[in-house]
């Protein structure tokens, strides 16, 4: 079966175990990584699994993006470059998936928004945040049965897994994460924790979703639909698991999840890192499916 | 009061700022549920009594008010507005927890007149705090590196967290026993550690919880290893069996000559008319707050501990004590809930949820 080609850009800890997830893939092939360090262990591991590389950064992919038919490329290199690796891969019709903060493509949260996202063939899509990821799809799952006011998510981190970047620009976790709890999960008013734990054994990650219904919850429906939800997420990553709750308390309702990662690359207590991996891959997997079944066709243009 | 040489260490002459917690985690013992009206009395009094830096926030800092950690009775700039402009004296100080509290509520505390900041961090992630750090920096604020439940770091590992938050720019480093778990020899270790790197001008402070009755010593041992601030609070006000009382604090450095500048008669009788009214609880050392000591968990969370044994039948001892065992940090209050549920189920009193039908 013909597979979409793909290109990974950053060839650090996501970048790496992106090509885990992509090779495992029915309708992705993972052709290409690009860094910026001809040494290191990213790159010789790329090659050494049968992938052309570059450490010119993007701009050693561009001349090769056309014989070697890339359609979709995975940027997770930082906020700060996004924005023009982005610009280079739309102007020959590669589909960005950005799992950088730089957010400059709508949000996208598979089990929430993705086909809408691909009905619209966006060229950019964002992943938002690790957080934002697992928690975002328990906010709408209560949002679909009634209307919420206030989301409130804590993540709680393990130490090792949270990289330099995330930790020297914590805000713009909160901030993009807040954001997106209103604007994709559905709450009215929306607010993101982060904590970040050192203990060794170090923790699976945890998330707490907490909801302010406006109206007294239907607990059943509420439920019902967390549980679907939970399942819907399960399918591209197996280890998103309720450990407690839906818990109501007035209309409040609390709901407590674990995620563990699949240990491709990343250890399995990163589940914060694999959920965005696998995230962008089922992404990315939607997107291929359209551009196999002939309704999506990814033309080069220009962005403003 | 004359002072006479009591330890083996000559204080006499050495200079201390008390730092005020009444009002930030003094809120953790009211559940947040302080009014304006009350922060500006116990504000005011603070200040009458020569008190020079009082934190004035929600217990959580800023960012704090939160399903997680409890609304307060008023935003963080309604607290500031009503107590910096009646201040004589005194400077009015925040907390920032970086994941809690963004450097856009730092600028909205600076705009309400707050000009000192707690930027504060679990015990090894000193690199969460630099844009935060720096950003206070900026707005001219007197800035700490606040290193949280320092007992899970050892002497040398704090002192190179120490080192980080001073070069992103903080000009104090403290030492928070957040657990009230620490005993004075390991309060000198890890002060002493800190002032052989830190540099000369950077100064070195220490924030106590009371828990084991450590509050006065362990301070005390921190003056002597090289620390010129103390955090405290007047009738020990604070989370868990409390902060370092103050007033106790300053009759014990008047006896010493260690000089405070603040006024003892008054704190005490401020302890006495106006604070301990003020409490929900009695703040002493009883058994829960006795177990967060004894096995170094975070002092917040007593009260939400005991809140979940009695809604799932696990007691607060046993709860807390397994929080310990997971090494749960300041910030983790969910787990709480959590882990009283995975504990009702392991015991047969909580089942997991089904659907319906």
């Amino acid at each position: 079966m013909k597979k979409i080609k793909c290109a990974l850009i950053g060839s650090g800890n996501i970048g790496t175990d992106l090509i885990y997830k992509i090779r495992r893939s029915k309708v992705l092939e993972p052709v290409w990584m690009v860094g910026i360090d001809a040494g290191s262990e990213g790159l010789t591991r790329a090659r050494d699994m049968g992938m052309k590389t570059t450490a010119d950064g993007v701009d050693g992919l561009l001349p090769y993006v056309q014989q070697d038919e890339i359609q979709i490329a995975f940027d997770a290199t930082s906020a700060y470059v996004h924005a023009e690796n982005s610009r280079k891969l739309n102007e020959l019709g590669v589909m960005m998936i950005d799992l950088t903060p730089a957010a400059i493509g709508p949000l996208c949260v598979p089990t929430v928004n993705l086909r809408e996202h691909a009905q619209r063939v966006e060229m950019n899509v964002n992943m938002i945040s690790c957080a934002g990821q697992a928690t975002i799809p328990i906010v709408n799952a209560v949002v679909q049965v009634q209307a919420v006011d206030y989301a409130e998510i804590v993540a709680s981190l393990a130490s090792r897994s949270v990289g330099p970047g995330t930790r020297a620009n914590l805000d713009e976790f909160t901030y993009t994460t807040s954001g997106a709890i209103v604007s994709v999960g559905g709450a009215r008013r929306g607010k993101a924790l982060g904590i970040i734990n050192p203990a060794d054994p170090p923790m699976i990650m945890r998330n707490t979703i907490s909801c302010l219904t406006d109206d007294e919850p239907d607990e059943a429906g509420i439920i019902e639909s967390v549980l679907s939800m939970i399942e819907a997420v399960q399918e591209y990553v197996p280890g998103f698991r309720l450990v407690n709750g839906p818990l109501f308390d007035g209309k409040r309702v609390s709901v407590f999840m674990e995620v563990a990662g699949l240990g491709d690359y990343l250890p399995r207590y990163a589940g914060n890192l694999d959920i965005m991996t696998a995230a962008a891959c089922r992404t990315a997997e939607m997107f291929a499916g359209e551009i196999l079944a002939g309704t999506l066709q990814l033309e080069p243009r220009k962005i403003a | 009061m004359s002072s006479e040489k009591t330890t083996d260490v000559d204080l006499r002459g050495r200079k201390v700022l008390l730092h005020d917690m009444c009002l930030r985690d003094g809120m953790h013992a009211k559940r947040e549920q302080i009014s304006v009206e009350q922060m500006v009395k116990v504000a005011t009094a603070l200040d009458d009594a020569g008190v020079q830096l009082i934190q004035v926030t929600h217990g959580g800092g800023l960012g704090g008010n939160s399903l997680q950690l409890g609304f307060a009775l008023a935003s963080n700039e309604e607290y500031l507005q009503a107590v910096v402009p009646r201040m004589k004296q005194a400077t009015v100080s925040v907390l920032l927890i970086p994941g809690l509290g963004t450097m856009r509520e730092l600028q909205s505390a600076y705009d309400c007149g707050a000009r000192s900041v707690h930027v504060a961090t679990h015990c090894t992630e000193a690199d969460t705090s630099p844009q935060h750090i720096a950003y206070a920096r900026k707005l001219g604020m007197d800035t700490t590196g606040f290193l949280m439940m320092a007992h899970l770091n050892d002497a040398k590992g704090l002192a190179s967290q120490g080192k980080l938050m001073e070069f992103y720019g903080a000009q104090t480093i403290y030492i928070t026993d957040s657990a009230g778990y620490m005993l004075p020899a390991d309060v000198t270790a890890r002060v002493s550690a800190l002032r052989d790197v830190l540099e000369p001008e950077t100064e070195i402070g220490f924030h106590g919880h009371h828990n084991l009755g450590m509050g006065i010593a362990n301070s005390i041992a921190a003056i002597e290893a090289g620390a010129s601030r103390i955090d405290a609070s007047v009738a020990g006000f604070g989370a868990g069996a409390g902060n370092t009382p103050m007033e106790v604090l300053v009759a014990v450095c008047e006896r010493m000559g260690i000089e405070t500048g603040v006024d003892l008669f008054k704190l005490m009788d401020l302890a006495e008319d106006i604070i301990v009214p003020m409490m929900d609880h009695l703040v002493r050392i009883d058994r829960e707050s006795l177990t967060l000591g004894y096995a170094g968990v975070y002092s917040t969370f007593v009260l939400p501990a005991k809140r979940a044994a009695e809604r799932f039948g696990v007691p607060a001892r046993d709860i807390l004590i397994e929080l310990g065992r997971l090494k749960m940090i300041g910030g983790q209050e969910d787990m709480i809930v959590d882990t009283a549920m995975s504990m009702a189920k392991a015991r047969g009193l909580l089942k997991d949820v089904v659907r319906a039908g």
